[in-house]
């Protein structure tokens, strides 16, 4: 296999570092400009940075074969004799790697005109954050997969702690602690790993074979780094804080694109490197699961701030992925990518459609609004559909994942998939409720009037969205053409290993 | 033929397409022609199937679209599947509709968002109508789920009334607890079969009877487990007892739509169903119990409330479930083709009922109170003849042992006689009693309602001012009706476009009996369904209905029929006093049914509640207190409160994050290669 373009999976990893380095660079070239030449250029550079690296990414899933289950667009280079810099993709991480492509340039644009503040910084903070997490995607050393993983941090404290709301350093903090208490224990589980097995190449790892005594062990501490990003319960709690103090663009990369490092490594170390863990555990993980789903749901039915409403739902949907994952079946793992996938979609959309709100009128409170659907149909329809797409209504991608997670998890236990399948229940009683509340009704609060509705601007970001989630929706093969060799394999592995 | 019924389950749908996104631009008028016309294109290829297949032979068959889910043997995918029985539904849905599309026409004649409307009036056709051709599970949920979505658009079509949107919001949670079971049936039935498609699924089911499955801990026999829990969201949608609060909210949408969704077609759907899988329902005779019970009780249970409701809207939303309650018995006992055929004549004349109510709606300046009617046959002369054929199809007039008789005498004798075939089983007795119970309250309500609203006194001339008063302003304004109040309130007759569907359904509410009879339920039954309805090898519940020798038993309902239509002859035409003292001293028992049996207050009082305080609870206790007081707001969050002092900037904690990602990558590098070399 000839790739089109060579490195090309590096080069989609930074080249939005260097355009990152160009706002810079033209920064101190135009320094002696108006502030506000300096600021439009640095949105269209940022603009223009990340609709090149989607147009990189369109290339890389036109050439990627999804008959296989090897690693494509692989890059070697040898550094140490134990350290590589190992990039590649499979059917699983270039689905991720598309989807933060998707979503960034129109992160972009919806910070176009609601950041008043170091718009500068901002736009390179966001460049930075795209490299690192594409970079968590393509990254096949483990070395390489911790510095885009953990740094992929920083940029994002730097979102919430310097263009959030008014509590932003309390929920900078909150994020900071929780990921530190999971990220230290995943070094330390790497660092074992790398000394026992004599590589941090991690499709040598996957098949190494860690022994029963220490997957226990190790599981746990790569569990403890990735529940604390999915988020699972009970180490959820920085989440909705986090999202409330995050801008806009914040939020869709938070709950678009860095909730799914934590499902992604789930499937990429947990599953495969500690396959007897993961069995033992499974119940432990199930139950967590379906806790989140039923507890954040029904949360998420008396919170009275849009934005917090739509983090605790995106909790409960992460609740679907998990157990998807560990149900350790072809529907249960498929389900899960792909409730992943059409999750980066919807929660983006429903955050860009709180960001609608909020630069018109500047609070989240529900109880400000109601009646909105007379001033603003366009966005009534928007919304409106991404709420059916959030309940998991058939037709849209959000239904795909939960049936599918579902009927993995039947098989591993009807319990708990009994339990799960009342979220089905209760997403239809908050998330309707939100919706009647700020858009039906009539009108009783002056102050909403005399805004317009979607701007073109808003309706060009909206757009993909609204495409991909019905395209999704009634053509899930979409996703599940690339993922399916991927997925199969691991599941395959999986099972064969487990004795199931 | 396979391009011919695509494009009739698509033609909808371009429809609502059509008019749902372009509708400012091209108008309302283009909008609503463009509906219709796809409407009646597909309403005609419709009966061109229909009677392809009665009379033209043409064999049963399934066009595939496209894929849907593909995950190993989970397959499903989009298609169209023509039977007996989607055949059936593709008629009444297609009829109904393009005449409700019709109808509103005139209806929402000054309603400013009348594309809007009809776009939703179409997509919900649409979903109706894969709902119905589905050949495997997942399209049948999708048309579940999808005439979900239609019916909370268009009950809460007027959203400004926040009794509409609640009512929307209502009905989709109590249609998500049906689907919540629908949806563990479906599993159930996956990973016992491997399959999810019925052509596929059917033939397994046999081999199935008698096996255990084990479910939450418990072994259960397997296909009553798998049919009781799909079962579940037959209930959800039909309105069945326990899951039947939202219908009668769900009046809060124009009253077209409760004549299309909440009567004629979306709320048969769950019958559909359990006839759909009469193969799984055949084998699971515990099923089939529940299926007869539920019906049962809830034909007398939505009869027994609908003879004390005053809203007229909602007395027809009772006689709908109640007469879903005699689908669900006859289905229960056996007799699918009873229960098909009731669905079909009960789609005419239920149809007529609510359109001939919204006719006098209109004609009353949105007047929905039958206390505040009366007198109104003088001045709404077709809707009275319509109204008055209705009713007497819905009681079932006809004479036993002849063809003689309305619609309902055919399909509605025919199930409590198939009741009565199975009256060995506690079961089957209960039904038939029920059955013959209800058809008196039945008589008696709908008679009530044609009394209290056509004879009589006119009770509109002095109530209608003070009535103005409270609560009907906001109705109308939803309207956009406020130029109704400006003249004269003198009832009148509605336009023609309204006028030409209730004759059309008068028509079907006469003949649709005595036409479709032989071909549902009579000799032509057998070869009329083929295997779209499966019989097991015991079930002769259907035959010997035909064979019935106690003549008592066919002479039953036609009895308690006139003994309805007399007592509410005696109480509503003679001593129309009576009943009105009788409302007025609020007797217990007269509360407990005016308030339908407190199912409202009780599910507020436990689910709603409960949901709100759990929510409170798990919030602000287990979130706030516990998690976050133990953890980043308890002891850690002190101990690095120093820290936090000495790094004064907003971004301090960056630069500790980093450090110690740093440090880790420093020990983790030195590690490797002091480790490696050793």
């Amino acid at each position: 296999m000839s790739p089109v373009i060579p490195n090309l999976l590096s080069l989609i990893t930074f080249l939005p570092l260097v355009g990152a380095l160009a706002i810079l660079g033209v920064k101190w070239v135009s320094r002696k400009d108006d502030a506000s030449v300096i600021e439009r250029n640095a949105k269209w550079i940022a603009l223009w940075t990340t609709l090149a690296t989607l147009a990189l990414t369109v290339i890389l899933l036109a050439g990627f074969d999804r008959t296989t289950t090897d690693y494509q667009f692989v890059e070697k280079v040898q550094w140490f004799s134990f350290l590589s810099y190992h990039m590649g993709v499979d059917g699983i991480s270039v689905l991720f790697v598309a989807l933060t492509a998707l979503l960034m340039p129109l992160c972009i644009l919806a910070s176009w005109d609601s950041v008043k503040t170091r718009l500068v910084e901002y736009m390179i903070a966001f460049l930075v954050l795209e490299t690192l997490v594409i970079g968590v995607f393509t990254a096949l050393d483990l070395f390489l997969f911790y510095v885009f993983f953990e740094g992929g941090l920083v940029p994002m404290f730097l979102i919430i702690g310097i263009w959030g709301g008014k509590d932003r350093i309390y929920a900078a903090y909150k994020f900071f602690l929780y990921t530190l208490l999971g990220s230290v224990l995943m070094l330390a589980a790497m660092l074992y790993m790398v000394s026992v097995a004599g590589t941090s190449d991690i499709p040598t790892l996957s098949t190494y074979g860690f022994s029963q005594a220490a997957q226990p062990w190790l599981w746990f501490a790569f569990f403890a780094s990735f529940a604390v990003k999915m988020p699972m319960w009970p180490v959820h709690t920085w989440l909705p804080d986090a999202h409330v103090q995050a801008p806009t663009a914040g939020s869709v990369m938070l709950a678009g694109i860095l909730l799914k490092l934590g499902g992604y490594g789930f499937i990429r170390f947990n599953l495969p490197m500690f396959p007897h863990a993961s069995e033992l555990f499974t119940p432990f993980v199930l139950t967590l699961s379906v806790i989140a789903i039923v507890v954040t749901s029904l949360i998420a039915f008396r919170q009275t701030d849009i934005k917090k409403l739509i983090a605790y739902s995106s909790v409960a949907h992460m609740g679907f992925v998990t157990m998807g994952i560990f149900a350790g079946n072809q529907a249960g793992v498929q389900g899960a990518v792909y409730q992943m996938i059409s999750h980066g979609f919807i929660s983006g959309a429903l955050f860009l459609c709180v960001g609608v709100v909020y630069d018109r009128w500047h609070t989240r409170e529900i109880a400000f609004y109601g009646g909105l659907t007379k001033l603003m149909p366009h966005f009534a329809f928007v919304f409106l559909l991404f709420t059916m797409a959030n309940v998991g209504l058939p037709g849209t991608s959000g239904f795909v994942g939960e049936i599918l997670t579902m009927t993995g998890l039947y098989q591993a236990s009807t319990w708990a998939a009994l339990v799960a399948a009342t979220g089905v229940i209760l997403s239809a009683m908050y998330a309707l409720t939100l919706f009647k509340r700020v858009m039906y009704g009539e009108v009783t609060n002056e102050q909403l009037k005399g805004h317009p509705d979607l701007s073109l601007r808003e309706k060009i970001i909206f757009a993909p969205l609204i495409a991909g989630t019905l395209l999704l929706g009634i053509y899930p093969a979409f996703v599940f053409d690339f993922t399916t060799a991927s997925v199969d394999a691991v599941v395959a592995t999986y099972r064969a290993i487990i004795g199931g | 033929m396979q391009n011919l019924v695509t494009i009739l389950v698509l033609a909808p749908l371009l429809g609502a397409l059509v008019a749902g996104l372009f509708g400012r631009k091209i108008g309302d008028i283009a909008s609503q022609a463009v509906t219709t016309g796809l409407l009646f294109l597909s309403c005609a290829l419709s009966w061109y199937t229909f009677a392809q297949h009665t009379w033209g032979g043409l064999e049963p068959f399934t066009v595939k679209l496209l894929d849907f889910i593909n995950i190993g043997t989970f397959h499903s995918a989009w298609s169209i599947r023509i039977d007996a029985l989607s055949a059936t539904m593709l008629i009444v849905v297609t009829s109904v509709s393009s005449l409700v599309h019709l109808y509103s026409w005139g209806y929402m004649a000054e309603d400013p968002s009348r594309p809007r409307f009809f776009a939703y009036l179409s997509l919900f056709t649409f979903a109706m109508l894969m709902l119905v051709t589905a050949a495997d599970f997942m399209q049948l949920f999708f048309g579940w789920e999808g005439v979900g979505l239609a019916s909370y658009l268009l009950i809460g079509f007027w959203f400004q009334k926040d009794s509409a949107s609640s009512a929307a919001i209502k009905a989709f949670v109590v249609n998500r607890v049906g689907d919540f079971g629908f949806a563990l049936g479906i599993m159930t039935i996956y990973w016992m079969f491997g399959t999810i498609n019925f052509h596929e699924l059917f033939p397994l089911i046999a081999a199935k009877a008698n096996t255990s499955w084990m479910f939450l801990g418990h072994s259960f026999s397997a296909l009553d487990l798998a049919a009781f829990l799909l079962f579940i969201g037959a209930m959800g949608k039909s309105a069945q007892f326990f899951l039947h609060t939202w219908l009668p909210d769900a009046m809060e949408g124009p009253t077209p739509v409760s004549a299309l969704i909440h009567a004629a077609t979306m709320v048969t759907a769950g019958v559909y169903m359990v006839c759909l899988l009469s193969p799984l329902f055949e084998y699971a005779p515990v099923a089939k119990m529940i299926v007869t019970y539920i019906g049962a009780i809830t034909a007398i249970f939505a009869a027994s409330i609908g003879f004390t409701q005053n809203d007229i809207k909602r007395v027809i939303a009772f006689s709908t479930c109640s007469q879903l309650g005699y689908m669900f018995f006859a289905a229960g006992v056996g007799a699918y083709e009873a229960a098909m055929f009731h669905l079909f004549t009960h789609a005419f004349f239920k149809a007529l009922l609510f359109l001939g109510a919204g006719s006098v709606i209109h004609g009353m300046h949105h007047e929905q109170d039958m206390r505040h009617m009366g007198g109104l046959a003088k001045y709404l002369p077709v809707t009275y003849a319509a109204m008055t054929i209705g009713t007497i199809a819905i009681t079932g007039l006809g004479i036993p042992y002849t063809q003689i008789g309305f619609a309902g005498f055919f399909s509605k004798d025919m199930i409590i006689e198939t009741a009565w075939a199975a009256h060995n089983t506690p079961q089957g007795m209960f039904a038939f009693v029920i059955g013959i119970l209800a058809a008196l309250l039945t008589a008696f309500y709908s008679w009530r309602l044609a009394f209290m609203t056509f004879h009589g006194k006119k009770h509109w001339e002095a109530a209608h001012d003070d009535h103005h008063a409270h609560g009907h302003d906001d109705h109308a304004h939803a309207h956009g009706h406020d130029d109704h109040h400006g003249h004269a309130h003198t009832p009148h007759e509605s336009p023609i476009v309204m006028l030409i569907p209730l004759i059309v359904l008068s028509i079907g509410a006469v003949a649709a009996g005595f036409v479709f009879a032989p071909y549902f339920i009579g000799d032509y039954a057998h070869a009329f369904w083929g295997h779209a309805i499966q019989h097991g090898p015991h079930n002769h519940v259907l035959h010997e209905a035909h064979h019935i020798e106690e003549a008592w038993v066919k002479w039953a309902p036609l009895v308690v029929t006139l003994i309805g239509t007399a007592l509410a002859v005696y109480f509503y035409l003679l001593k129309p006093a009576l009943p009105k003292a009788m409302a007025a001293r609020k007797g217990p028992l007269y509360t407990f049914l005016y308030n339908k049996w407190f199912f409202d207050e009780l599910y507020q009082a436990t689910f709603v509640k409960g949901a709100k305080a759990l929510g409170d609870l798990f919030w602000k206790v287990l979130d706030v207190k516990i998690i976050d007081g133990l953890g980043p707001n308890g002891a850690a969050w002190t101990a690095l409160k120093s820290a936090q002092r000495l790094v004064k900037t907003q971004t301090g904690y960056v630069y500790h994050y980093a450090f110690v990602m740093f440090l880790g990558i420093a020990g983790l590098l030195t590690w490797v290669v002091f480790g490696m070399a050793r």
